[in-house]
């Protein structure tokens, strides 16, 4: 058995266990770790698969920024693991129902993928008979992105977009009353604006 | 010989010679952050006017290896409400992360571990990843201080991560790779060369417009990056005791300590390669060609070590004279400042490269 063989045995036990792991911690923390885990070992298949590109963005993506927030998200609630576990009879018949929904289109799919179907026709990104040889998965990457599917991009950029305007748009408000530093504010004031001097006259004070 | 050199192309051989090639960098490493540590410190005390640690070997040049022995030889306290697997492998995963980066680091011609295609994305996946040991550690003592530390910290590396992100994206337009060998080789025959100033292309001077502020940009980015004064919110002794290390001792304290200094230096490194030429002279040397592999390699790794001892010598001078930013002026500087001028940048680095040359 070559390297290439023992370390993809190794990566795909890690993420089968590491995904069922996460299902079934009971620490909800201790299951995004394990997410983590799983996100890694697919990085490190993606390695052997050789498109490191797919694979460091899997790791800057998702598990550099969206496992964090997750992290986040878990730690700042308040679990009551009785109360998580009693629910689990009631749920399990749903569950069963998409996961095999879920499991019959995976079959589907790979059906189509490996037989006649209209899948069949759809080629890898860059055939080894027609990208220039030198030329990393990188470039192979981008020169299809930025010149065949280049409107695609910019679309999926532009829901991008909206999305993030529709989150500062909900949680963006400007409560009356609230003090809220302004530098310019700051930086603008003077001697003059800012310092008065008076004669106080003694026992009576100053009044606003 | 013949059946030696065969033998190296073997898998197990292989994995003999990479397996050197870690651990000899991996106890470089170690072995200059000894030193490097004991540097911080003595640039501390001379801003301070004191002698800073002297006491052990000539001029306290031990004092590093004294503290070493002491942290092991320390008892390991365990909080009682911790989360005791959490808590022990939050240092473990600090201190792996700060070393794995070093593996894509050119130290010289040929001289790196792994010489892959995507080695900047790897140091910057790997920078992201550093988050994870603080989040773990501050969690998992079970503690508020802690706590507080490591949602701060987190928020924060999140932050400055996309500034440096596109700062990467100016470099990488400027080199056209995304190897860090490629791009150390971009910017060779003399300083002027440097990324910095244009990244050479005889007419690319007017990009040192852009590319300096980027570097100073990236240098603040790497002190909030690394949680180093003027941006150590995470452990704000005044008001969070020491953040995400209040639970730990020991051995877990030193791992955390070594793990934070690693990324320093390798932050240091990341900058000597993006903008100051990596190993290459600061003159252009021809000469190179005549010399044996050997020597020439050893050439660039001292002007590299070089360039790193120097932006080792500017984060220790950073600590000693610049005060603590307030947390809300960090975050406004991030994502407000440094955000929409890198993505300008990142603009016309790319207009200049498609408008100008071929």
């Amino acid at each position: 058995m070559d390297l290439q063989a023992i370390a993809f045995y190794t990566l795909a036990t890690i993420l089968l266990a590491a995904a069922a792991l996460v299902v079934t911690a009971r620490n909800p923390v201790h299951s995004v770790l394990f997410l983590i885990l799983a996100f890694f070992s697919g990085a490190g298949l993606f390695v052997l698969l050789g498109a490191e590109f797919l694979a460091m963005l899997l790791i800057v993506v998702y598990v550099g920024a969206v496992a964090v927030l997750f992290l986040f998200v878990v730690m700042m609630l308040d679990v009551d693991f009785v109360s998580l576990r009693s629910g689990f009879a009631q749920y399990l018949p749903v569950g069963l129902v998409v996961s095999g929904v879920l499991l019959l289109e995976m079959i589907l799919v790979s059906g189509a993928v490996a037989g006649s179907g209209a899948a069949s026709k759809v080629k890898a990104v860059a055939p080894t008979g027609q990208s220039p040889p030198g030329m990393s998965n990188i470039e192979q990457i981008g020169r299809v992105l930025y010149t065949d599917y280049v409107y695609f991009f910019q679309a999926a950029g532009l829901v991008l977009l909206v999305a993030m305007i529709g989150a500062i748009v909900l949680t963006l408000r400007h409560k009356p009353g609230v003090r809220r530093q302004d530098i310019a504010d700051q930086t603008a004031r003077t001697r003059k604006t800012g310092l008065a001097i008076v004669k106080v006259v003694t026992g009576e004070g100053i009044s606003e | 010989m013949d059946a030696l050199q065969t033998f190296w192309a073997t898998p197990a051989g292989w994995t003999l010679v990479t397996l050197g090639e870690v651990l000899l960098v991996v106890v470089g490493v170690l072995i200059s952050l000894a030193f490097l540590l004991l540097a911080d410190r003595k640039v501390w005390a001379g801003v301070q006017m004191r002698k800073g640690p002297n006491m052990v070997g000539a001029f306290g040049l031990l004092q590093s290896f004294a503290d070493f022995l002491k942290f092991l030889l320390k008892e390991i306290v365990i909080p009682a409400g911790a989360d005791r697997t959490v808590f022990l492998l939050a240092p473990l995963v600090s201190f792996v992360l700060a070393f794995i980066g070093w593996a894509v680091i050119p130290f010289a011609p040929g001289w790196v571990v792994s010489n892959i295609n995507v080695g900047i994305l790897y140091l910057l996946a790997m920078s992201s990843l550093g988050v994870y040991g603080i989040i773990m550690g501050g969690w998992a003592s079970n503690s508020k201080y802690p706590f507080l530390g490591s949602l701060r910290s987190a928020a924060q590396m999140v932050s400055y991560e996309v500034s440096i992100g596109f700062i990467i994206v100016t470099v990488i337009l400027l080199t056209g790779s995304m190897n860090l060998q490629a791009i150390v080789e971009h910017q060779a025959g003399g300083f002027w060369n440097w990324n910095v100033f244009g990244g050479g292309l005889e007419k690319n001077w007017p990009m040192a417009f852009v590319m300096v502020p980027m570097m100073v940009m990236f240098f603040i980015s790497a002190l909030a990056e690394t949680n180093r004064p003027p941006f150590d919110l995470p452990e704000a002794e005044s008001e969070l005791v020491a953040g995400y290390q209040v639970e730990y001792s020991s051995t877990p304290y030193l791992l955390f300590m070594i793990g934070e200094y690693s990324n320093i230096v390798l932050m240091c490194a990341m900058i000597s390669i993006l903008f100051f030429g990596g190993w290459q002279a600061p003159f252009p040397t021809p000469f190179l060609s005549d010399w044996a592999p050997m020597w020439s390699g050893l050439f660039g790794l001292v002007w590299f070590a070089a360039k790193i001892v120097f932006w080792f010598f500017m984060f220790a001078m950073i600590k000693a004279i610049v005060p603590r930013y307030r947390y809300d002026q960090l975050m406004r500087l991030g994502w407000k400042i440094f955000l929409p001028t890198s993505l300008v940048a990142v603009a016309v680095v790319a207009g200049w490269r498609i408008f100008t040359s071929v």
